[in-house]
């Protein structure tokens, strides 16, 4: 096989990938899909299970209504139609984690089908089609690592087994890893919005594969597919997806064929490795879940959904460019997630300044956050506090600098602006009889630059505003500081 | 008196009586069990202490003059397909010989809840699938009427104990006719009602869409009795009907003239004619009650055995999935890897008819055979429903044997597995269809040893009440010792 830094970019440009994603995405119930035990992460291990998510001989599964309202709000927000009647079906294969045998999930009949997401391809609106979203029940885990006795046992939580997830099944319309990328993050924030996932990949409750092949560039016809697994983290999903579609050309090129398999995405070694295809030709024997009635949606249920559904970023955007008049690139940065939309609209509420809150949350707020690697919700400067300093911006009392350093120092402390100003005579000098003086103590000091300028050299202001300045440690009002000695120097 | 051949009424009335007490009538049940059990082995496993606290407590009732619920003092049986918290639930299979569940299935808590005593577990083919008891993957039980011969089953251990007076009424399963048949086999009265009557919760599931949980009794009253307890809805078993408990009991007394009886041709070919002649006399004792006795045709039944087997292997195939060594149950030492633990612990830990099922259900679903059959099965099963639709349109009840044989003798039929399934011929129809069916005794066979017959009387959904009425009239009227 070609090494993959062998394949020139004249190469790659004939081919043309063909990737569909398949996301699960943990819901946000407090209790599990099939019995009332908690879906907490992180307790300790078995401690959040029952008869049921043990299964136990002779338990039963009972739908949580909660999960199909959250499944319901994920598949309205992708545009998918919901099936007014559906049906569980039990997915049947042996895995220690999977303590029934089988895991009950949807298959001919799922809850949803026929959506799309649209995600942004140069600057234009490109449509994903979501060919499906269905409900299923998580498994449990297997815990290799960490016990003194790894090396010949295996572990087994079953906290996470019957958690509810939706799985979200694209059609085969993405053409690049980048388009991948997008659609995943525009997936993520959409079910942020929606409060139906925390989408958490490190703790699993978002959770990606890809359908992966390559053509020539031009045919319509689909190559031969592989599945890629892992791909546990955005970063991974690009860097694999395009290992993967190099991998293939690579095999093409020589005139070989792509084997349909599974492979898992290393991210040690950034490249995909097969699994031994005979551990993984599953033979699922689908079926009807005879313990579950078919699941009845009606047109009542939907639309009291649909009347509870957040407003969805897009909308979310073309607000804030109307009602804000916010550019589009700042209205796309705040809907970006919900919480800093929140969090915008909130200081907007308290101090009015669209333009200038949008400016200080982005800028100056945003670059702390991520100094601290803090998200929007955990900052220690709340809208209220922020939309305080920002009053004080607007009214000349502090200056754009002065307000940046305090708002560093409430970012650290947690402390309010007018505790930090008034603390530490941070107010401004706004009073022109204090700036004048000042002003002529440092021409008093300094005749041969007063020369200077007065003998046309007029440059010289900014010199002597950088001394009033410094000498009132930049509290003076800096336009005022400028009309001043402009009067002071030229009498 | 004897303590142990009581009525659910005369316990009941002797013990507001003081006749007896609750502990008493546990204590004589239980040194019966002793004495006979050796013989019947209806048992697999007994709780006394179990059975005996609840006693004291109707005891205690009783002195402080409290309301009796009504099953008080009635010491009951179960079959160990049913979940009991804190005592060994074997499901009469060997991987299961060690568990202990954590919680009791939901008939078991309300027979305990309405004052009966839970004397123990008892024996049945393995995981329900069977039609003599002999697949247990303990012992064979059985039956009270001829020692050498089986008791029937799945439900044989609930069957024997019930005709023995080792218990005054039972719990058993029945997915194709597992408490019909045995009831039949040892001359007691099994009931099966509509599918969703009973909760499922903490029965272990053989095939889930045909699963049910019934009494067996002495009498049709005693069966009304512990139905009317065990019905209803229940949260925590999505298939269990939202449907009212009417009072089943109350039931019985209602009048019986008039009724359209149809008895389906198809039911009697390849009948024992000993077997024929008793169902007959029963119908002649049927008319003779005011009952309109009529010919009717059940045109899907040759297909309903096959349609059967392919659905409850199916189902059965995935069920029985979770018995892998890794949670709960036996599990084979001395595997070197994963695979082979499954493959070591199933095959050790599961007898010859489980495994057989497991790989007719696992090929019935497999990808390329599912259309071909478990979707046609499917398709079949709702053409037997359509049937049974369409007789109730012209029919009230419909008349059939229960078995097309007597009790036969132990070990006759092992080595025939299809012989076997064909002993559920009149059974597994209603099982698919979901309505609800009785067997009574209809009188023993002519000859020696003069063996119990059963007649099967089945109703449209959700008309227990009057199936019961109908075969309390019959017993009343001398049917069960037709001659």
């Amino acid at each position: 096989m070609l090494s993959l830094t062998a394949i020139s970019p004249e190469v790659l440009a004939r081919y043309e990938a063909v990737i569909g994603l398949e996301v699960h995405v943990q819901l946000l119930t407090r209790s599990k899909i099939f019995c009332s035990c908690s879906t907490r992460f992180g307790d300790p291990p078995n401690s959040n299970t029952c008869p049921v998510c043990l299964g136990l001989p002779g338990a039963l599964p009972v739908l949580n209504r909660e999960a199909v309202t959250m499944a319901m709000k994920a598949a309205l927000a992708l545009n998918c139609a919901v099936h007014p009647r559906s049906r569980f079906a039990r997915k049947n294969y042996f895995y220690p984690d999977l303590p029934k045998g089988y895991q009950i999930s949807q298959y001919d009949e799922p809850l949803a089908s026929a959506g799309w997401l649209d995600i942004e391809v140069a600057g234009k609106a490109k449509r994903i089609g979501v060919t499906r979203v269905h409900l299923e029940e998580d498994a449990g885990k297997s815990l290799h690592e960490g016990f003194p006795d790894s090396d010949r046992k295996s572990y087994i939580d079953l906290n996470r087994s019957g958690v509810p997830l939706i799985e979200i099944v694209s059609e085969p319309d993405l053409r690049t890893p980048e388009e991948a990328y997008d659609y995943l993050t525009r997936l993520k924030t959409l079910m942020l919005y929606l409060e139906v996932s925390n989408c958490n990949m490190e703790e699993g409750s978002l959770r990606c594969d890809a359908n992966v092949s390559v053509r020539r560039a031009g045919r319509t016809a689909f190559g031969t597919k592989t599945e890629v697994k892992n791909l546990n983290s955005f970063k991974f999903l690009q860097k694999a997806l395009a290992h993967e579609i190099e991998r293939q050309i690579g095999v093409l090129e020589e005139g070989g064929e792509i084997l349909q398999e599974t492979r898992l995405w290393d991210s040690r070694e950034q490249r995909t490795y097969g699994m031994r295809s005979k551990e993984f030709a599953h033979d699922y024997r689908y079926f009807p879940e005879p313990d579950l009635l078919p699941l009845v949606i009606s047109e009542e249920w939907k639309e009291e959904v649909r009347r509870s559904m957040p407003e969805l970023p897009e909308a979310k955007r073309a607000r804030f460019v109307d009602q804000y008049g916010l550019g589009d690139y700042d209205a796309a940065q705040l809907t970006s997630s919900k919480a800093l939309a929140d969090y915008f609209e909130e200081a907007v509420r308290r101090a009015g300044e669209p333009k200038l809150s949008a400016n200080w949350i982005l800028s100056e707020l945003s670059h702390l956050l991520k100094e601290a690697g803090k998200e929007i919700a955990e900052s220690p400067v709340s809208p209220e506090r922020l939309a305080e300093l920002l009053a004080l911006v607007a009214k000349g009392t502090l200056s754009g600098k002065m307000g940046k350093d305090i708002l560093a120092e409430m970012f650290s402390t947690g402390r309010a602006a007018s505790e930090i100003v008034a603390g530490k005579g941070f107010e401004q000098i706004s009073d022109p009889e204090k700036i004048a003086a000042v002003g002529r103590e440092i021409m008093a000091a300094n005749p041969k630059q007063v020369e200077q300028y007065r003998g046309g050299k007029a440059a010289l202001l900014g010199w002597f505003v950088g001394q009033v300045m410094k000498a009132t440690g930049g509290r003076a009002n800096p336009q005022l500081v400028q009309e001043i000695l402009k009067k002071e120097l030229g009498s | 008196m004897d303590l142990t051949t009581l009525s659910i009424d005369a316990i009941h009335a002797g013990l507001l009586a003081r006749q007896f007490s609750a502990e008493e009538l546990v204590r004589a049940t239980l040194e019966r069990i002793e004495r006979e059990n050796k013989a019947i082995r209806a048992y697999l496993t007994l709780s006394p202490e179990r059975a005996l606290a609840q006693a004291l407590e109707i005891d205690r009732k009783v002195r402080a003059q409290e309301p009796l619920p009504p099953l008080a003092g009635v010491p009951v049986a179960v079959k160990d397909v049913l979940s009991t918290k804190g005592v060994r639930t074997t499901c009469a299979s060997r991987i299961l010989e060690r568990y202990i569940p954590p919680y009791d299935a939901t008939a078991v808590e309300r027979l305990e809840a309405a004052g009966a005593s839970i004397l123990g577990k008892t024996n049945c083919d393995e995981f329900a699938m069977g039609s003599s008891t002999e697949n247990s993957g303990f012992f064979p039980t059985h039956n009270p009427r001829d020692l050498t011969r089986v008791p029937g089953g799945s439900s044989g251990g609930s069957a024997a104990a019930v005709a023995a007076n080792l218990a005054a009424a039972a719990l058993g399963s029945d997915t194709g006719g597992s408490i019909r048949q045995p009831a039949a086999l040892t001359g007691v009265v099994g009931m099966m009602g509509t599918y969703g009557r009973v909760s499922r919760y903490g029965l272990v599931a053989f095939a889930s869409s045909l699963d049910h949980v019934g009494p067996f009794g002495r009498t049709v009253s005693d069966v009304a009795r512990v139905l009317g307890v065990i019905a209803g809805r229940d949260a925590r078993d999505s298939t269990s009907a939202d449907v009212p408990v009417p009072d089943y009991w109350v039931a019985l007394e209602a009048d019986v003239r008039g009724l359209k009886v149809g008895v389906p041709d198809e039911y009697f070919n390849g009948l024992s004619p000993e077997i024929g002649d008793n169902i007959q006399k029963g119908l002649d004792l049927m008319a003779r009650l005011g009952m309109k006795v009529e010919p009717i045709r059940m045109l899907h039944t040759d297909y309903a055995i096959a349609c059967y087997y392919i659905i409850c292997t199916a189902e059965a195939s995935s069920n029985l999935a979770r018995y892998d060594g890794v949670r709960y149950g036996f599990r084979e030492s001395g595997a070197d890897d994963l695979r082979e633990m499954y493959k070591k612990t199933r095959d050790h830990g599961f007898g010859a008819e489980v495994k057989r099922r497991i790989m007719l259900g696992t090929y019935v679903l497999s990808s390329g055979y599912y259309d071909a059959y478990y979707r046609k099965a499917q398709k079949v099963r709702a053409l037997i429903t359509r049937d049974f639709l369409e007789a109730f349109d012209k029919v009230d009840i419909l008349v059939t044997p229960t078995s097309p044989v007597p009790a036969f003798k132990l070990g006759e039929r092992m080595d025939d597995p299809l012989q076997m399934y064909l002993a559920d011929i009149y059974t597994v129809t209603a099982s698919l269809a979901g309505v609800p069916g009785i067997s009574v005794p209809c009188g023993v066979t002519r000859s020696s040893p003069h063996l119990p017959v059963g007649m099967q009387i089945l109703a449209k959904h959700f008309d227990e009440a009057r199936l019961l009425r109908v075969a309390h009239a019959f017993e009343r009227a001398g049917g069960f010792e037709v001659a």
